[in-house]
């Protein structure tokens, strides 16, 4: 267990590293920097500025002083953010970005789970049919479609949300439900595929042929199974939800951290670029950990691998 | 699967394949697509950036099948010349995986222990990247050349392609037909490219149908931020991006690109699961 | 049986409480009028600022927002942004437009309660000038004694530039020469005041990026202050009690919200959630201007959009060939057709309202017959043997609209055949700074209102120049001005140096930019400004009893 932990930290801090380093070397391979303009600046002030955050020294000391500053938490100051610090922009952000994906998991669950039992429940019938045509359709509508729509049916229609901003207290809403929606379709085929298998083992079987009811069967002993493969595919939806939520945040107004890193590339603001990509890494690698983790404790089959 | 008699595993697999009528449809329906917008844009009176101001927006109509946008120019068209060029960059895309993730994945299965660690360590780093971020970049850094487009996203979508004919290597690597090959000296490109590729061709056809549509949905997306294909160029990242911000006062801006990109998404995922049950009817996944 | 039974009952529910949720949803109050109740204005603002720093500044949303928090000498006034009317002075007094003598207000005070001073002037422009500060808008300083010299290190002295606080409230500013428009150039953020007792807490003064501008930190002279700034949502700023003429703001709070996308600002105005926009979407304009004049402002700025000739390339040498481009355009037909915002064919560069006193030549008029002879002349019957050349732009449908519609009228006209080559933003700059281009889009914001803002950029070799061209007899009109102390004499000179510019053409002017605006028709105050100045001590907000809310 130890050995495991420590080795997929060891990677871990390589990916990071690996992420910082690309990041860094595609941006400088992009034509103009940060300090173009259509304006001339008189080139004594130019190359002032440039010494200034270290532009002038060529790019492998650039880079690795900027390793060192991620490294102590000393970010690295930003010619395209000054008066604010990329470590502000992202604790800005995140919270923000996770506030939506959150309700969006919880919702993609709570929609997914259910729907799906229930069509593995009445195989064949209204129900099954009914449910897999929506989970196909949702498959099928990219978020991007999907979004525009939402908003302008629910927010300028209806009026029952603001259509896009994060004002509100409950402005999280339409951004959640999208997302939401979506990962419920796949939630509920998984969930109607794993549950339709489970129930037709001899296990189960045996024990209704006992007398045990449908329902006591389904929460006891199929759900926990079945759920593994939901389980399995959490792990990168999850990642996948809090940077994938870039189109979300960009449809809905949302200041989120999809939307700071997407930003920062086009602006060319390689320091706030960095951080991101690096923040994302992060978060990807604690998360399939974590997925592990739960996979190994849920299926002691399954073990760990290093 | 058996490298017998070479035929009949393909003719039963098809037959397996035709036998549901979704199936067929979605088949039908792909290849109707494709047709459309290689072919139609000839019979369109209209080019994709024809603009007609004195028209403006307007809704569905006789001369305007899916409706004008607010520079005059003919939605149906456009969403022609969008299919083109999404389909281009999935099929593109797709292909330069392919291609990589083939060849690395061969050649992980079939070396050696230590070569076979290294590679598959490396692709397992890769696996935690965030994507999304990797080809964001490399789309600004590229400064939106359409032929970079699909080198960018092909180069992220490899590595699942990689795994898989690993796998599949690593279990024909101990067949009798390979051991044979070994004993009258064949080489290792040799086996690579006479024998097993042939082998793991069903699974690239596979998961290549089921990158496909994955691929557009991710072109679809850097062309809805701006970063993929640019204005007055249309995919149907473009016109659904154009539908979104329009979606209030002239909702069949989205609907017309939106209806087309899902109905082909559909349809794609449809063929690539029943090529999926065809091809190995124990399911791999699921 | 049973099932459809349970089936009916669970749509019921469903929709029943849809029905209850719509019921206690659809009747909420917009955010603009709990806004206008608490009088708060909802602004968008274009992207997200760089900096809270005066002096680091350089971009128009900047702009806004110092109008907010920080006040020159010279300000602008409640009747019209663009007059020069008392700020941190309250009136000033000059001989020779070359020595300048301010006197501050007494009760003038920063937002913390310090008192400002003239040694706050002094400080601000000596940490602007400062070379280590690398502050890209020094250069407007220059005009000033020794600034120059200063910033580039040539005198280390600051004593000896142009700047000294004979005492607590006087200042005296003398210039290298005339210039009359001192008042108005006064008006830009880079000569506003900044708090050296918030500075040096935090840092030497020319340490650029330090914390000072953080929230809870940033002080101004402005009529409000800095409450708070969430990066890419909004900065919020505040009524300043120690503001000299705080009895006149009548607002208690603005909002200033960053958003990049016109369309997603129309639909956010539209939905209730901004009092005043940024922009106008091209294809909305015309919608608005049509169905809802109520809502919709225009008012013309002081820039210029225009193509650069690389005067050093074959054939653009010759001056004839540069005539007939110009004349071959179309600019009323390409403003009313394709750009449709009210834009104004520009008949020469500088835009009206350059200055007071000023005759603009007013020569550049669609003569395609004129252009097709000058042509000939130049070599080209008829367009005959013209090299294929390409107009570049920088990606954006604007500018690609723009092209493609001279381009046609270019063929049609004179017979030649050009392309237009679309590039990066950070490429596109490259290459003009390289002269590695044929003709080229560009724009000019004019600073203050004085002609030579526009026509100085022309000098050979200048920064700005870009297209190879220079005039000696243009760079003697162009000093000459300078050493003008007369008034009229000087406009004069300006108005010669713009009609040769006119008639050797390295740039070829398009139009003069308009600004669009959404407002709802409770915002009162908001004034135009050909400099894009604001005076938000006037904005208020009308009884919306007396107004008919769309």
């Amino acid at each position: 267990m130890i050995r495991f932990l420590l080795s997929r930290t060891v990677q871990g801090i390589f990916v990071v590293l690996g992420v910082l380093c690309i990041t860094f070397l595609l941006l400088r391979l992009a034509p103009g920097g940060p300090f173009q303009s259509e304006r001339a600046v008189e080139p004594h002030i130019r190359a002032r500025q440039e010494a200034h955050y270290g532009y002038d020294k060529p790019w492998f000391i650039q880079l690795a002083r900027h390793i060192a500053g991620f490294a102590t938490f000393n970010f690295p100051p930003s010619p395209k953010l000054k008066g604010m610090g990329v470590e502000e922009v992202i604790a800005q952000g995140f919270p923000i970005s996770t506030a939506i994906a959150i309700p969006a998991l919880l919702i993609a669950l709570l929609i997914g789970v259910p729907l799906g039992t229930i069509a593995a429940l009445r195989p064949n019938q209204l129900e099954d049919r009914g449910a897999m045509l929506l989970a196909t359709l949702f498959i099928c509508t990219p978020s991007m479609v999907l979004g525009p729509l939402l908003g302008m049916l629910f927010g300028l229609r209806l009026r029952w949300f603001n259509a896009s901003g994060w004002y509100s207290a409950d402005d999280w809403v339409l951004p959640a439900m999208t997302l939401g929606i979506i990962y419920s379709a796949y939630i509920a085929r998984l969930t109607r595929g794993g549950l339709r298998e489970t129930l037709a083992q001899d296990f189960i079987r045996t024990a209704r042929a006992k007398g045990a009811s449908l329902a006591s069967v389904v929460f006891r002993h199929a759900l926990k199974l079945a759920c593994l493969p939901v389980l399995n595919y959490l792990g990168p939806t999850t990642a996948g939800l809090l940077t994938g939520s870039i189109v979300v945040e960009t449809v809905f107004q949302i200041p989120g951290l999809g939307q700071h890193f997407v930003g920062a590339a086009v602006n060319r603001n390689y320091e706030l670029a960095m951080a991101c990509a690096a923040f994302y890494a992060l978060l990807i690698v604690g998360f399939n950990l974590l997925v592990d983790l739960i996979q190994a404790i849920l299926n002691p089959r399954i073990g760990f691998r290093s | 699967m058996s490298a017998g008699a070479p035929s009949s595993p393909w003719v039963s697999a098809w037959r397996r394949l035709v036998r549901h009528r979704a199936t067929v449809a979605a088949i039908l329906f792909v290849v109707f697509l494709v047709a459309l917008c290689v072919c139609g844009p000839w019979f369109s009176s209209y080019g994709q950036n024809d603009q007609d101001l004195n028209l403006k927006a307007t809704s569905p109509s006789p001369a305007h099948w899916f409706g004008t946008d607010p520079l005059g120019r003919d939605l149906a068209t456009r969403i022609l010349y969008g299919g083109r060029i999404s389909l281009l960059v999935g099929i593109l895309a797709t292909a330069v995986a392919s291609v990589i993730g083939v060849i690395y994945g061969m050649i992980a299965g079939l070396a050696g222990k230590r070569t076979d660690s290294a590679l598959m360590r490396f692709v397992d780093v890769l696996y935690a990247f965030p994507f999304i971020t990797f080809v964001i970049i490399l789309v600004v850094v590229f400064g939106r050349e359409f032929w970079l487009i699909f080198v960018a996203i092909g180069a992220v979508e490899w590595l699942t392609m990689a795994r898989v004919v690993r796998g599949q290597v690593l279990a024909l690597k101990n067949l009798e037909f390979v051991t044979a090959a070994r004993a009258y000296g064949a080489g290792f490109w040799h086996i690579l490219f006479r024998h097993m590729l042939p082998n793991v061709l069903g699974i690239v056809i596979i998961y290549a149908s089921l990158t496909v549509p994955g691929v557009m949905l991710l072109e679809a997306m850097l062309s809805f931020l701006g970063l993929g294909i640019q204005p007055p160029d249309a995919s149907w990242g473009v016109l659904i991006r154009e539908g979104a911000d329009n979606l209030a006062v002239y909702p069949w801006m989205l609907i017309g690109p939106g209806l087309f990109f899902s109905a082909t998404l559909l349809a794609l995922n449809i063929i690539g699961d029943a090529l999926r049950d065809a091809l190995d009817p124990k399911s791999i996944q699921d | 049986m049973i099932a459809w039974i349970t089936r009916a009952i669970v749509l019921a529910c469903l929709i029943g409480g849809l029905w209850l949720f719509d019921q206690s949803r659809a009747h909420r109050p917009r955010r603009i009028d709990i806004a206008r109740e608490q009088g708060i204005l909802l602004i968008a603002n274009g992207t997200e600022p760089a900096t809270l720093d005066p002096h680091l500044a350089t971009g128009v949303p900047e702009h806004h927002i110092f109008d907010a928090l920080f006040e020159g000498l010279v300000a602008t006034t409640p009747e019209d942004p663009d007059a020069n009317g008392p700020g941190a002075a309250t009136h000033w007094e000059t001989q020779d437009f070359v020595t300048w003598t301010f006197h501050l207000r007494k009760e003038g005070k920063w937002s913390d309660g310090t008192p400002l001073t003239a040694h706050d002037f002094v400080y601000s422009y000596h940490r602007i000038l400062s070379p280590k500060l690398a502050a890209e808008y020094a250069s407007m300083l220059f005009p000033m004694l020794n600034a120059e010299e200063f910033n580039k290190g040539q005198v280390t002295d600051f004593d000896k530039v142009g700047v000294v606080a004979i005492d607590d409230h006087t200042l005296r500013i003398t210039l290298k020469g005339p210039a009359p428009y001192l008042p108005s150039m006064l008006k830009h953020y880079s000569w506003h005041p900044v708090p050296r007792h918030v500075i040096e807490r935090f840092g030497r003064m020319d340490e650029p990026d330090t914390k000072w501008t953080r929230v809870g930190n940033l002080v101004g002279n402005g009529s409000f202050k800095l409450k708070e700034w969430r990066y890419t949502h909004s900065i919020t700023v505040e009524r300043n009690p120690h503001y000299w003429d705080a009895a006149t703001v009548k607002l208690n709070e603005i909002v200033f919200i960053p958003i990049v996308s016109d369309a997603t600002e129309e639909r956010a105005f539209r939905d209730g959630q901004l009092h005043v926009t940024n922009t106008v979407p091209l294809p909305m304009v015309p919608v608005y201007r049509d169905r809802h004049p109520e809502l919709f402002h225009e008012y013309p700025l002081l820039s210029t959009y225009f193509y650069r000739v690389n005067v050093t390339r074959k054939p653009f040498q010759d001056k004839r060939v540069r005539q007939a481009l110009a004349l071959a355009i179309d600019k009323e037909t390409l403003i009313r057709n394709i750009l449709r915002a009210g834009q104004k064919p520009a008949t020469g560069f500088t835009p009206p309202g350059s200055g007071a006193g000023y005759e603009a030549p007013d020569l550049l008029r669609f003569d395609p017959e004129k252009a097709r002879r000058l042509l000939a002349e130049a070599g080209y019957p008829a367009g005959k043997g013209f090299p294929r050349f390409d107009i570049l732009i920088n990606t954006m449908e604007s500018h690609t609209v723009i092209a493609q519609a001279i381009q046609e009228m270019w063929k049609k006209n004179l017979g030649i055949p050009a392309g237009v080559l679309n590039q990066d933003w950070n490429v596109y700059l490259d290459n003009q700074r390289k002269l590695d281009y044929d003709v080229c889009r560009a724009g000019w914001v004019g600073d203050y209102l004085d002609p030579y803002t526009f026509l100085s950029i022309w000098q050979t070799g200048d920064g700005n120049n870009d297209t190879g061209w220079g005039n000696a007899r243009y760079d003697e009109l162009m000093q000459a001005s300078l050493r003008e102390k007369d008034t009229a004499k000087r406009m004069r000179i300006l108005t010669e140096a713009e009609t040769l510019l006119l008639d050797e053409l390295p740039m070829l002017p398009i139009y003069w930019y308009v600004r669009n605006y959404l407002s709802r028709p409770e915002v009162r105050g908001l004034r135009s400004s050909l400099l894009e100045h604001r005076c938000y001590k006037a904005v208020y907000f009308a009884d919306p009893a007396t107004v008919s809310t769309p």
